[in-house]
């Protein structure tokens, strides 16, 4: 005991109080607050973004609100629990999938959302958000690991069927997401290095392919991309206006509510995936850097759960999902700033909109789930 | 758990744990790159950028400055301007890029009517280079029933506006464009030739007459305003804002009431009517018929009103009184008969015995007056009152070309007389280097004798005749014949105290003894009072005296013509009426010239219409056109 003492001074404080109320809650005081900061910077911007709309404030507000009683909820789940389940629920996306293909809604010739009576309308895409890395996770768990080749070749095809089923609808940044997201959960089963480096070249020459395969809408997001003015007013439009609105936002911005690029309505989108060009355009360097540390302050909090994670199946998907917000982050800096092609990627916990709200705080609270049943130091 | 287990488990775990540790330095790296992105943009990039935003945000509008008024001499407005209507469409606000465009036009098309050159029109419109989200016009003057149907049907006619702008609007119109032109939409030529930041804001530009002439003065100068728009060209505020300078209004010399009656009088025949003010050698009257409205002009005409007017053989288009080209006749025989006396070739008492006829040579051909058997002896001041052209046949004949060319070139022969109407002619004064260029021959006796009746190769307009007239009338003093009587209250007395070239005006005509003007406007007087006089039946019963010369042109048609039908021809051949002349004789208030194509003589075509005017001038009794009035004898040459 008096060993235990010396290299663990507040143990006892710890073990006489019991549990604290955070993990009576299993929740991760750190996380939550980062979450909560992020989403009352995102509230700001986008009440500027939204063009003063209290209303768009409100019923994101309510959204959060959801969100965050998502999140809590799926945190109390234990995960060892429910493993068995992840086969039949990937089972039923995929069938969810070919139904949005078959009797999907949508608008501007993509189809995205299923109706069903009695059901709110949803986007079965966003489920294997989740879905596709807690699948991967499930297979390669109970695999030995580094995975062998077979199992990899399986695990791809886990992770190919969604991701082809949702570019068809067409959904590219999602399918982009939800690609990541699998492949990141093979990448921490341990897949050997070589075969990560193959994969790059691989994929580096299937880039044509995949160019053959894109609609003409895609296409010319990407030739647009390489050239936004070769389109000005038509394609191009957007880069070049969001990227007026970046620069012209400076190191300190011209102020909340003072952007004239967003509210004279140059920029387009400006409270959903455009919304850092708000952002920056108001609240100048100064402003992107400090949502971008908070974003990685999240990360790096990601990556520390999954470190101390002792389970193969927490570990990978803690690990998968930290990347998959990441990949967010990065997608959607990355187009509005003009270094990525536009794809629909909205900005994690900021851009207005529900659905990708909800998917994003369900899998945090994955994520505190496998905090809460991390190993206790005792 | 076996030992072997756990250590592959650690293995495991610390292998997870470097790809961690990758991923992490993954993630600093591609922070640090966004950063850098941000930094380039906002930093680095920072002045373009915000450069870009502010042109983006703020631009710069030109405003069209308001045209200037047009007024008659007692400040009646005849050229003013009114709103109008234009329908437009901003392409850029239709879905569906080309074929958007095509079935906006098909909904409009049941809304408001577009015929296919409006839609021919805008198609070039949208081809020529524009500002995104500047709207393109499809028509223009919508009526208000138009305007309205647009205006309900505004919820599902995306990207159509109704764009309102101040045009040109001629109040009383038809008759009156020949003496004030047209504004009309500028066209690409005209584009090049326009200063254009000053007409960046204007649609129109004076095409014609006194609106071409005077279109840096009553355009004014552009104004702008720099302000703050979206992306869809919607203005939000005003940022700053110089205010246009509106063009200077002009007043003209024109009487409008003159003008009508002139333009009334002449209408279903074919000639023009220029009255000239002797004292100040303002245009008091300036008409040409047939003629046609102006303000189809100012919106854009129809192809096919267009093609009308251009193919009409009676060429409405044609200004009659600045350009038609006419034989003067007898009118120039009271110059002919001052050269003659004044160069002292033929002496004061010189008289003839007229035959009825004059020969070059004994036994060649016989020179006709226009009166059978002749008019016994005649003097010059017979030679006037009666219009024989046997004794101007002879005098021409002593004089040869050079003095009598002299004369009526100091009379404005053969030069343009009028200040400010570009597109005044000089006709033609057949001097001998004329002759020798134009026909490659020399002067003959014959060529003279023509010329002594205003014949031959002698023509002149209309404008030109009534220059002469003041001049008879003034005893040679000259002024500037001009349209222009002041701007904006200003009284200008020439167009170069505006800063605009006066036309080479010959000096003052010094008789080498002044009581030869006597001489001849007696002579001039008699024509309209005395019992022989040509014009005495215009002249009878005045209470004012009136000094006039009547004149029959023998013609061969007008040159331009050359496409009528048979049935056409014999009219076109008939004989043109003129008359000039002036009232009252003593101390004239106006001086007039009239012609009247292809009717007949002028003491029964032309002189009646001078009477009417005078009368309506003089003592205010509107003129009429009655067709009674027409009739009488042809009785001069």
């Amino acid at each position: 005991m008096a060993d235990f003492q010396r290299w663990a001074p507040d143990a006892r404080r710890h073990l006489k109080q019991g549990p604290g109320i955070w993990t009576k809650l299993k929740l991760d005081p750190l996380l939550l607050i980062l979450l909560v900061m992020i989403m009352a910077f995102g509230l700001l911007v986008l009440y500027s973004g939204s063009g003063s709309s209290e209303a768009a404030v409100q019923r994101q507000m309510v959204r959060y609100g959801l969100a965050l009683v998502a999140m809590v909820i799926v945190a109390q789940v234990n995960l060892r629990n429910i493993q068995r389940w992840i086969p039949l629920l990937y089972l039923v996306g995929l069938a969810f999938l070919g139904a949005v293909l078959l009797f999907g809604v949508g608008a501007k010739g993509a189809q995205r959302w299923l109706e069903i009576s009695g059901l709110p309308r949803f986007q079965p895409s966003e489920i294997m958000k989740l879905l596709v890395p807690l699948t991967v996770s499930w297979y390669l768990a109970s695999r030995p690991r580094p995975p062998h080749l077979l199992h990899v070749i399986v695990a791809l095809v886990l992770v190919a069927v969604p991701v082809l089923m949702i570019a068809k609808q067409p959904d590219l940044g999602t399918s982009v997401l939800v690609g990541a997201s699998g492949l990141f959960v093979i990448f921490f089963a341990g897949l050997l290095w070589r075969y990560v480096i193959a994969a790059m070249f691989l994929g580096a020459a299937g880039l044509p392919l995949i160019w053959m395969g894109m609609r003409d809408y895609q296409k010319q997001r990407v030739v647009t991309f390489l050239d936004p003015e070769s389109d000005p007013l038509g394609a191009g439009w957007n880069i070049i206006q969001s990227k007026i609105a970046i620069g012209s936002g400076g190191l300190n911005g011209k102020g909340w509510l003072q952007g004239t690029q967003s509210h004279l309505d140059f920029l387009p989108e400006t409270h959903t995936d455009f919304i850092v060009a708000v952002l920056a355009e108001e609240f100048g360097l100064i402003g992107v850097c400090l949502l971008l540390a908070l974003y990685f302050l999240v990360l790096l909090r990601g990556l520390i759960i999954a470190s101390y994670a002792t389970h193969a199946f927490d570990r990978m998907l803690a690990a998968s999902l930290t990347l998959t917000f990441f990949v967010y982050v990065v997608v959607n800096v990355g187009m509005v700033s003009g270094v990525l092609p536009v794809v629909g990627v909205p900005l994690p916990l900021v851009s207005y909109g529900g659905t990708a709200a909800i998917t994003l705080m369900v899998s945090l609270g994955l994520l505190m789930s496998i905090h809460a049943r991390r190993p206790q130091r005792t | 758990m076996p030992w072997s287990n756990m250590d592959m488990q650690r293995q495991e775990i610390s292998q997870f744990r470097a790809r961690l540790w990758w991923s992490l330095l993954i993630i600093l790296l591609v922070f640090a790159g966004l950063i850098g992105r941000l930094v380039y943009l906002q930093v680095w990039q920072y002045q373009h950028y915000v450069t870009e935003a502010d042109d983006n945000r703020q631009q710069l509008q030109a405003i069209a400055p308001k045209r200037g008024l047009i007024y008659d001499t007692h400040g009646a407005l005849l050229a003013g301007n009114r709103a109008s209507h234009s329908l437009t469409i901003v392409p850029e606000q239709l879905t569906g890029g080309r074929s958007g465009i095509d079935r906006a036009l098909v909904q409009l098309g049941q809304v408001v009517s577009l015929d296919a050159g409006d839609i021919k029109r805008f198609k070039r419109r949208l081809n020529q280079p524009r500002r995104p989200y500047s709207p393109v016009a499809l028509r223009f003057q919508l009526n208000p029933v138009e305007i309205a149907q647009i205006t309900v049907n505004q919820h599902r006619l995306n990207g159509v506006r109704i764009v309102p702008e101040l045009v040109r609007y001629y109040p009383l119109d038809k008759g009156f464009v020949h003496a004030l032109g047209y504004v009309g939409r500028i066209n690409d030529r005209e584009l090049e030739k326009l200063d254009s930041t000053n007409y960046s804001a204007t649609h129109h530009v004076g095409k014609l007459g006194v609106e071409r002439f005077y279109e840096n003065e009553l355009h004014g100068t552009v104004g702008r305003q720099t302000v703050e728009t979206n992306a869809r060209g919607r203005v939000l505020q005003v940022l700053d804002r110089i205010e246009p300078i509106p063009g200077r209004d002009i007043t003209l010399f024109l009487d409008a009431q003159l003008q009508k009656s002139a333009a009334h009088l002449l209408e279903g025949k074919r000639g023009a009517i220029v009255a000239i003010d002797p004292n100040t050698g303002g245009v008091l009257a300036m008409a040409s018929a047939p003629s046609y409205g102006a303000n189809q002009f100012v919106t854009g005409i129809s192809n096919a009103n267009y093609k009308a007017l251009q193919t009409s053989t009676d060429q409405p288009l044609f200004n009659r009184a600045l350009r038609g080209r006419y034989p003067p006749a007898s009118t120039v025989k009271p110059v002919i008969a001052l050269a003659g006396i004044d160069t002292g070739i033929i002496s004061r008492k010189y008289s003839l015995w007229d035959p009825g006829f004059y020969q070059l040579t004994e036994g060649g051909r016989l020179y006709r007056d226009w009166k059978e058997g002749g008019h016994g002896r005649v003097n010059m001041h017979k030679s006037i009152v009666e219009s024989v052209d046997t004794f101007y046949y002879a005098i021409a004949d002593s004089m040869g070309n050079t003095p009598m060319t002299n004369y009526l070139a100091q009379f404005g022969f053969g030069q343009v007389t009028i200040a400010d109407q570009p597109e005044a002619t000089k006709a033609v004064l057949p001097t001998k280097q004329w002759k020798r260029a134009n026909r490659r021959a020399s002067w003959f006796r014959g060529d003279s004798l023509n010329l002594g009746i205003g014949q031959g190769f002698l023509s002149a307009t209309p404008t030109q005749l009534a220059t002469m007239t003041m001049l008879l009338a003034n005893k040679g003093q000259w002024h500037q014949v001009r349209m222009i009587k002041a701007i904006d209250g200003q009284t200008v007395s020439k167009v170069s105290e505006i800063g605009r070239n006066d036309p080479k005006q010959p000096d003052n005509i010094e008789l080498k003894r002044a009581s030869d003007w006597k001489k001849v406007h007696l002579a001039l007087i008699d024509v309209m009072h005395s019992q022989y006089g040509t014009g005495r039946r215009s002249g009878a019963n005045s209470s004012y005296q009136i000094a006039g010369k009547t004149g029959t042109a023998q013609v061969l048609g007008i040159k331009q013509d050359d496409t009528y039908d048979a049935e056409k021809l014999a009219e076109k051949f008939r004989d043109h009426g003129l008359f000039i002349g002036w009232a009252p004789a003593i101390d004239p208030v106006i001086a007039i010239a009239i012609i009247i194509e292809n009717l007949g003589g002028g003491s029964s075509t032309a002189a009646p219409l001078a009477r009417k005017l005078f009368d309506q001038h003089l003592l205010g009794v509107p003129a009429r056109n009655q067709a009674e009035d027409q009739t009488g004898a042809n009785d001069d040459g």
